[in-house]
């Protein structure tokens, strides 16, 4: 599903190039279930948003799907980023006048789907995320849990092959945070591939494969079951 | 994306801040109402003189007494022109093409009945006066028709005249004093108000004759000369200049088309309503920039949302139309706001003066509109660029 060969992303800050991925070498097969921990500046972040087709790297070779996108221009990035990548989010990012429905919604209003499919397909997205009768809330409405299944409902309303979450227990309380990581867990389970990005090392080591990422490198790689505290210990330095 | 999609989309985020929204499709509306009510008033005083033009008439010559030399001069100023006597018109109504001829002496004097007395302006006239300026008499009769150079004590009074000098009393037989001489009243006129630049309801009518003893004159005030269609002004003009000029040896009058004062009146006054729209159509543009600003801020206060979009796989240039959209609901709002605060207010200008015929021209609603909705595409242009240019890891960044 991803393979990633010698990525490298530099930003210039001020006159000083900042080496954010430094070589990540790493391949993701259809249907894994990865974690991605690392401390701040660890580059994990950045490694996200080259994984979501939202930045592109400076150099090596990223093949998605079968397809080497790192060269595509922001049209086809785009196109990548409708069909094939679901973002699932820190801070929910829905859009706060708009329903729960309508905010699943919006993916399917902009790819021109019509109308009266949307409706079919929001309904069992929702359902799909247990919100059916929230389906008219706003999301001020909503508790933090509940936001969060309305946008994983969001992310893979146009059914992608690939599920991108950015600390998605990051800010719930414990028993929301399981649900929603059962949540995915499911979603996994249907084939969909998962990369979770996180603090937590009680929310990593759920995952199949925990890649551990420090200074732009990645240092270590270990079954999730097998995630040491002491490593746990030292990320969350 | 339809249309449909779009438009639901950009109206819900418009919603979503009334007050913000509604504050800035004011300044649209203000600007808008004011182009309509500012024309709706020059209109109506361009409808208003050519009404006035048009009552009295449009196959009418007007002779004046005296030769312009050159443009701008005014005529009777410059040269000591013949008299213009009844003997002059008499010969103008026997012109081939003239209908009618009616000999003008005007003055002022003051009118008494007993202990009232008023100072009026004094019409001397001929029965023709009345068909020519179409004149009505509200009781008794016009002046009859009298023998050429025959004057008679007789007075046909202006409706406000009759009833400041004849409170609650029929003035038909009772006599009147004008200036030293009596004089019987034997008719009132309807009410007419202005024309040709006097209130009728003001005057005194007395046979041309009397007026000029009265005033002790030898030249007519005017003549005014009516063609027999209006087809026929143009053959009719140059043959009583031609008459005239052989019967006074030199051509020392001037002849004026009821036609040419009008339109140029009409011109005037139209160039006038142009003006003042287009000043009023400044504050369109201002209202733009309001819009323009109203844009940046929520396209500031929705980084988020942008980098959400383009996240979910929204193009750049969807997130531009929707933006662009917005821009042009609102000033669409505000332009149909501006066309009924605009209305309401011609209404009020109706109200207030009525006998100005203030209607908003057709051109101006329609330039408004379309101004403004311009407007509000042209200044939402930057506001949307910047929307569609955002980075959405920069913008999903934002907290």
């Amino acid at each position: 599903m991803i393979e990633l060969r010698g990525i490298e992303r530099t930003f210039v800050v001020g006159d000083q190039p900042v080496h954010a991925l430094r070589g990540v070498d790493e391949t993701v097969r259809a249907g894994e279930y990865v974690s991605l921990m690392g401390p701040s500046g660890s580059g994990k972040s950045t490694l996200l948003n080259v994984l979501g087709c939202l930045d592109r790297p400076t150099a090596g070779t990223y093949t998605l799907d079968g397809r080497e996108v790192q060269h595509l221009d922001d049209a086809e990035l785009t196109a990548v980023r409708r069909h094939t990548i679901g973002f699932v989010f820190q801070f929910f990012h829905l859009v706060p006048r708009l329903t729960a429905a309508q905010n699943v919604e919006l993916p399917m209003v902009f790819a021109g789907v019509p109308r009266e499919e949307r409706a079919a397909r929001t309904a069992d997205a929702l359902a799909a995320v247990a919100l059916t009768d929230r389906a008219h809330h706003k999301p001020e409405q909503l508790s933090g849990g509940q936001r969060q299944r309305v946008a994983i409902a969001r992310a893979i309303i146009m059914r992608p092959r690939l599920l991108l979450a950015d600390e998605p227990t990051g800010n719930l309380d414990s028993t929301s945070g399981r649900h929603v990581i059962e949540l995915l867990e499911e979603l996994n389970a249907g084939g969909l591939t998962l990369v979770v990005v996180t603090h937590d090392p009680g929310v990593a080591r759920r995952a199949e494969r925990v890649v551990v990422l420090a200074d732009g490198r990645v240092v270590e790689r270990v079954r999730g079951s097998e995630l040491a505290d002491a490593l746990a210990a030292v990320h969350a330095r | 994306m339809t249309s449909a999609d779009a438009f639901g989309f950009s109206t819900r985020a418009l919603l979503a801040h009334r007050l913000r929204s509604s504050l800035s499709l004011l300044g649209m509306a203000i600007g808008v109402a004011a182009v309509v009510i500012l024309t709706a008033l020059g209109e109506g005083a361009r409808r208003y003189v050519v009404g006035e033009f048009a009552s009295i008439g449009t196959n009418l010559l007007i002779v004046v007494p005296g030769k312009t030399q050159t443009a701008g001069a005014l005529p009777g100023i410059g040269g000591t022109p013949h008299d213009l006597t009844l003997l002059d018109a008499a010969a103008v109504a026997r012109l081939p093409g003239v209908q009618r001829v009616a000999p003008l002496a005007m003055g002022t004097e003051t009118v008494a009945n007993r202990e009232r007395k008023r100072q009026v302006a004094v019409m001397g006239a001929t029965a023709d006066m009345a068909p020519v300026r179409r004149l009505h008499v509200e009781r008794g009769q016009f002046l009859p028709p009298l023998e050429l150079g025959r004057g008679a004590p007789m007075a046909v009074l202006g409706l406000n005249v009759a009833r400041e000098l004849f409170p609650g009393e029929d003035p038909i037989g009772q006599v009147i004093r004008v200036g030293s001489w009596r004089m019987k009243v034997i008719g009132v006129l309807a009410h007419r108000g202005m024309q040709l630049g006097v209130d009728m309801d003001e005057v005194v009518v007395v046979p041309v004759e009397t007026a000029m003893r009265l005033f002790d004159r030898r030249s007519l005030f005017r003549l005014i000369v009516e063609a027999r269609s209006r087809r026929e002004l143009p053959s009719v003009q140059p043959l009583v200049v031609a008459k005239l000029a052989a019967r006074h040896g030199e051509e020392d009058v001037t002849v004026l088309t009821q036609q040419a004062v009008l339109s140029s009146f009409d011109r005037i006054l139209r160039a006038l309503t142009l003006a003042v729209g287009a000043i009023a159509g400044i504050s369109l543009g201002v209202a733009g920039l309001l819009i323009m600003n109203v844009m940046l801020v929520s396209v500031a206060e929705r980084t988020n949302e942008i980098g959400l979009l383009k996240a979910l796989g929204v193009e750049g240039a969807q997130v531009r139309v929707v933006f662009l959209l917005e821009a042009a609901l609102l000033s669409l709002a505000g332009a149909v706001a501006g066309l009924f605060l605009g209305w309401v207010g011609v209404l009020v200008l109706q109200h207030l003066f009525p006998k100005l015929p203030s209607t908003t021209p057709v051109w101006a609603a329609a330039a408004s509109l379309a101004i403004a909705l311009v407007t509000g595409v042209v200044f939402g242009v930057l506001p949307a660029g910047r929307a569609s240019r955002l980075d959405p890891v920069l913008a999903l960044g934002r907290r």
